[in-house]
């Protein structure tokens, strides 16, 4: 899958010994490991780096690779990760293909009839569950073929997304005989943060409206709501819309935070506008701290 | 190809303890053990009425990953499982401090 040089995925020298490819393996594996690395490349990192531990760590592989390079094997080896990370979205709302390693571990153990029940991640957009949407996906299920070889077919299927699903919740569905979990993994939004099933979200205020109080639009994932901001209000302050988070038997809140923003200084004007509460004021928001 | 009709989605409330275990592709023995070491907290008194939540159904899943790609043993998935929770609390307090 990468050309990659597999000595330097690992960071050793050609002539490594095997007791270094492995110490150089199990760190980069901690490191990078999908559930203790949130980051974008982990998981793309740990596959590489677990491809290349499969060749070095085999001596009739390594023998091999040392002498042809990337192309050393043909089919190339598949790493171990299994599925529900690594699996690139695309807009359309395309579901993870179940994973490999663990539908070929159910055909060794008492064959695909008899356990078919599949895997699958299912990436959805904040909207869709917080009002519930049709989506149409597209899955990659394995299927024997008549000399009982696995062949892969593709299944195009509308999935009612159900209103108030969270995170990490799974759906039972049924493709053509085959049992389907699909976990449910909702993209990150833009604006909208989910928390379980609350939702919070900042919401800039001006100086004046913070001080004074005031009745500002507020984006939620429904459309735009008014929202009355105390006076004296401090950045940083969060309001809540109880209930106004997903829906569900217990609704989650949405938690607005205030953001108060400076209008910028751009004119004479505003400069002595500035000035002149510097004077009015005498305000000293540091003496607290003496 | 073909399309399946909408209605043939079930939101799953609790996995079993046997269907758990088929799921994770693990002995259901593994999970039990997962269990006596706090990873997972089903509802229900005992063993054969254990429902297990989606979060536990989450966690049991990281817990495989974690025993095959890193060869950790029960302990050390629990402790790995704890502190991931953890930091991913306070990265997201951190988050929402910094905005």
């Amino acid at each position: 899958m990468s050309a990659d040089d597999y000595y330097k995925v690992l960071g050793v020298s050609r002539d490594a010994s095997d007791d270094a490819i492995k110490r150089a393996y199990r760190k980069l594996a901690r490191k990078y490991h999908p559930d203790v690395n949130t980051g974008a490349d982990a998981a793309q990192m740990f596959q590489t780096v677990s491809e290349a531990y499969d060749v070095l760590r085999d001596p009739e592989k390594r023998a091999a690779y040392d002498q042809y390079g990337a192309d050393w094997q043909n089919p190339r080896p598949q790493a171990s990760w299994d599925g529900g990370f690594g699996f690139a979205p695309d807009d359309m709302g395309r579901a993870g293909a179940a994973d490999f390693d663990d539908i070929f571990k159910a055909f060794g153990s008492g064959g695909f009839a008899q356990r078919a029940v599949q895997h699958v991640r299912l990436e959805v957009d904040l909207e869709d569950v917080f009002a519930g949407a049709r989506k149409r996906v597209e899955l990659r299920l394995p299927q024997l073929d008549q000399q009982g070889r696995v062949v892969w077919r593709t299944e195009t299927l509308d999935i009612d997304i159900p209103k108030g699903l969270s995170e990490g919740q799974h759906l039972r569905l049924q493709a053509d005989g085959t049992e389907l979990i699909a976990e449910v993994a909702v993209k990150p939004h833009p604006i909208f943060r989910l928390d379980g099933r609350d939702i919070s979200v900042d919401l800039p205020v001006t100086p004046w409206e913070a001080a004074l109080g005031a009745r500002v639009a507020m984006p939620t994932p429904s459309g735009k709501v008014e929202i009355r901001v105390p006076p004296n209000a401090r950045s940083g302050q969060k309001l809540r819309l109880k209930g106004k988070g997903l829906p569900g038997a217990v609704a989650g809140d949405l938690f607005a935070t205030l953001l108060i923003i400076n209008p910028p200084v751009k004119s004479a004007e505003a400069k002595e506008l500035y000035e002149k509460m510097a004077r009015e004021f005498r305000f000293d928001p540091r003496r607290a701290r003496e | 190809m073909r399309r399946a009709s909408p209605s043939s989605v079930e939101v799953i409330e609790a996995l079993t303890l046997t269907e758990l275990s088929q799921f994770c592709h693990v002995k259901v023995d593994w999970v039990v053990a997962l269990v006596d070491y706090g990873v997972l907290d089903p509802l229900g008194r005992d063993a054969s009425d254990w429902r297990f939540s989606p979060p536990n159904v989450l966690r049991a899943r990281k817990a495989r990953r974690l025993t095959h790609d890193l060869g950790l043993n029960l302990a050390g998935v629990a402790l790995v499982l704890d502190l991931i929770e953890e930091r991913d609390a306070l990265s997201r307090k951190l988050a929402q401090i910094g905005r």
